[in-house]
């Protein structure tokens, strides 16, 4: 089986976000780049399919050189080689149009992504390559298993989970559940060694439009101070959120 | 060349969002000086629409369709909005939506902007702003496609009644088959979800132990809410994973979400943002989550969550 996971470069879950040239550049100063958490999980999927049933695992990025550290932490994990395609991300449909091409070049079996990144949130990658793909897609996963060409699935739903069959050719939008927060590995010295000998292939994009475009950011309203309620008094807490909050 | 939008409905019920995302609808529509049109999927009465401002339905009723699958049901809006010459094709923000919401943009070459807290801010260039960077910011973008999807974030635009009625059509689209088969749906029936709930009551590892969640769950039946943690607590394994709420787990957006025994990590915070009202409950006044609460109670968890659940009980026997 060949599996490609598609990983995202996103600023770590704790970063504070600010904006530059009159709101419309994310400040990347001071900024620590990550793993997006969602394909983090799908990545330590693929390396249990790797283990377990000898799959090979290349991961992919589009985006510029400076995304490649998060590619080399991919392949300290594990993985084995890595595909940048070198071109910005501008938008969720000019992405899945440069996945879609590489994936119809390498005749992948699997392809893992995200549910959603944790900068832009747009969730839509995914689905739109498994659909340029023509290929099954089951997003919100939280349990994959994988038989020869049959693949068994569970999708977290509002109030529940799904469980649902379906074959090979698969696009996957992975998240916590589809491998335990436990079962995340931190690179190793001799991983981080080896990964520097593994390859990371640059292809240059094939041409495709956005179809959105980001005009400017803005930042939430300062929010302001907190009421607070004595334990000994909490009529009141009822009678706030009745009368001023309306919530109740 | 109306607006389309798909209102979603269980078990032939519509769900709550279907009537936010008909008044988004409706509002997009008279920016554009054009009339809504929903589509329905096996929901039995459909006259209420008409009171969130559509003007027609398109009633599709197969029991072919009776199980929720993506890309049969993307196609199936697909040939509606093919059918109604669609500029504007409007849905929610539930898992089923974002989930279909990709596959009909690539169906429908439309441009696809999802997590939308507004009216359009200007009908050409068609702008809208959405949440990002997990609600710690907005971003205003163009949708630049001919056709176009937004995806409404829930509980955002609210619900606009209208003096209006629908007229019903039926709509028989060929069902085209498809790749991914559901084998079984695991879904409690009887409790609140917190996709659905207008409530969540949340715990964190202040609780101590998944022992000392009955008091959680009392106060969450006592205000109709669902029940939600933090991740350390989903991590521990105390509550399901389904109901860790944060940046990696479920966005909240509900209209009062209440906070017990959590610190308020910025992950944790980012996630729950987009509810309206925040209360926090905690033994440590310096918690992050008194930053970001409107209302807070400094006190142990296990003295002030009962004693509230008292005065609930009070206030609703009053208010009853």
């Amino acid at each position: 089986m060949k599996i490609l996971v598609c990983i995202s470069h996103v600023p770590d879950t704790t970063s504070k976000i600010n904006f530059t040239d009159g709101d419309t550049k994310f400040d990347t100063n001071g900024v620590q780049f990550v793993i997006n958490p969602n394909d983090e999980f799908g990545l330590t999927r693929a390396m249990w399919f790797k283990e377990k049933q000898g799959a090979s695992v290349d991961v992919i990025n589009v985006g510029g050189p400076e995304t490649e550290p998060t590619l080399r932490k991919a392949l300290a994990i594990g993985a084995d080689s890595a595909i940048r395609v070198n071109t910005p991300a501008t938008d969720g449909f000019a992405v899945a149009k440069q996945l879609a091409n590489v994936v119809k070049d390498g005749g992948y079996d699997l392809i893992i992504a995200g549910r959603e990144s944790i900068d832009y949130n747009g969730g839509m990658v995914p689905g739109m390559l498994a659909e340029l793909l023509g290929a099954n897609f089951v997003t919100n996963c939280i349990s994959l298993e994988v038989d020869g060409a049959n693949a068994k699935a569970v999708r977290e739903i509002d109030g529940g989970k799904e469980t649902v069959s379906t074959t090979l050719p698969l696009v996957i939008g992975g998240q916590k559940g589809i491998v335990e927060e436990s079962d995340l590995r931190i690179p190793n010295m001799r991983g981080i060694m080896q990964a520097r000998q593994k390859p990371l292939n640059v292809v240059e994009p094939v041409e495709a439009t956005k179809e959105t475009s980001t005009v400017k950011f803005e930042k939430p309203e300062p929010k302001g101070a907190v009421k607070l309620v004595s334990p000994d008094n909490l009529d009141e807490l009822v009678s706030l959120l009745h009368n001023e909050a309306k919530v109740i | 060349m109306s607006v389309l939008v798909y209102t979603e409905s269980e078990q032939g019920k519509f769900k709550k969002v279907a009537f936010e995302v008909a008044s988004y609808a409706k509002a997009v529509a008279d920016q554009m000086g054009t009339t809504v049109t929903a589509i329905t999927i096996n929901a039995s009465d459909v006259s209420e629409l008409g009171s969130y401002g559509v003007d027609k339905v398109l009633k599709v009723n197969d029991s072919k369709l009776d199980m929720f699958n993506a890309k049969t049901y993307a196609n199936i809006i697909k040939q509606a909005a093919e059918k109604e010459g669609t500029k504007v094709v409007v849905v929610s923000s539930s898992a089923d939506s974002k989930y279909l919401a990709p596959l009909l943009a690539v169906g429908l070459d439309a441009g696809y902007a999802s997590n939308v807290v507004e009216a359009p801010t200007s009908a050409s260039p068609f702008t809208v702003k959405r949440t990002a960077f997990t609600n710690k910011a907005f971003i205003f973008s163009t949708i630049d496609t001919d056709v176009k999807i937004v995806g409404v974030s829930k509980n955002a635009f609210g619900l606009k009644e209208h003096s209006g009625s629908a007229t019903a059509e039926d709509f028989a689209p060929s069902i085209p088959e498809n790749g991914v088969h559901v084998e079984s749906v695991d879904k409690a029936t009887n409790t609140v979800t917190i996709a659905d709930a207008e409530i969540v009551v949340s715990g964190g590892r202040g609780l101590k132990g998944p022992e000392n969640w009955g008091m959680i769950e009392e106060l969450a039946e006592v205000l109709g809410a669902a029940t939600a943690c933090s991740k350390p607590v989903s991590d521990l394994g105390w509550r399901p994973h389904g109901e860790h709420v944060g940046q990696t787990g479920k966005p909240v957006a509900s209209n009062l979400y209440i906070a017990i025994g959590i610190s308020g990590a910025i992950q944790h915070l980012a996630g729950i943002n987009a509810s309206k009202v925040k209360v926090v409950i905690n033994s440590d006044p310096e918690a992050p989550f008194f930053k970001a609460a409107d209302y807070g109670v400094v006190g142990d968890a296990f003295e002030v969550v009962p004693k509230l659940i008292e005065k609930l009980k009070e206030f609703k026997a009053q208010n009853a």
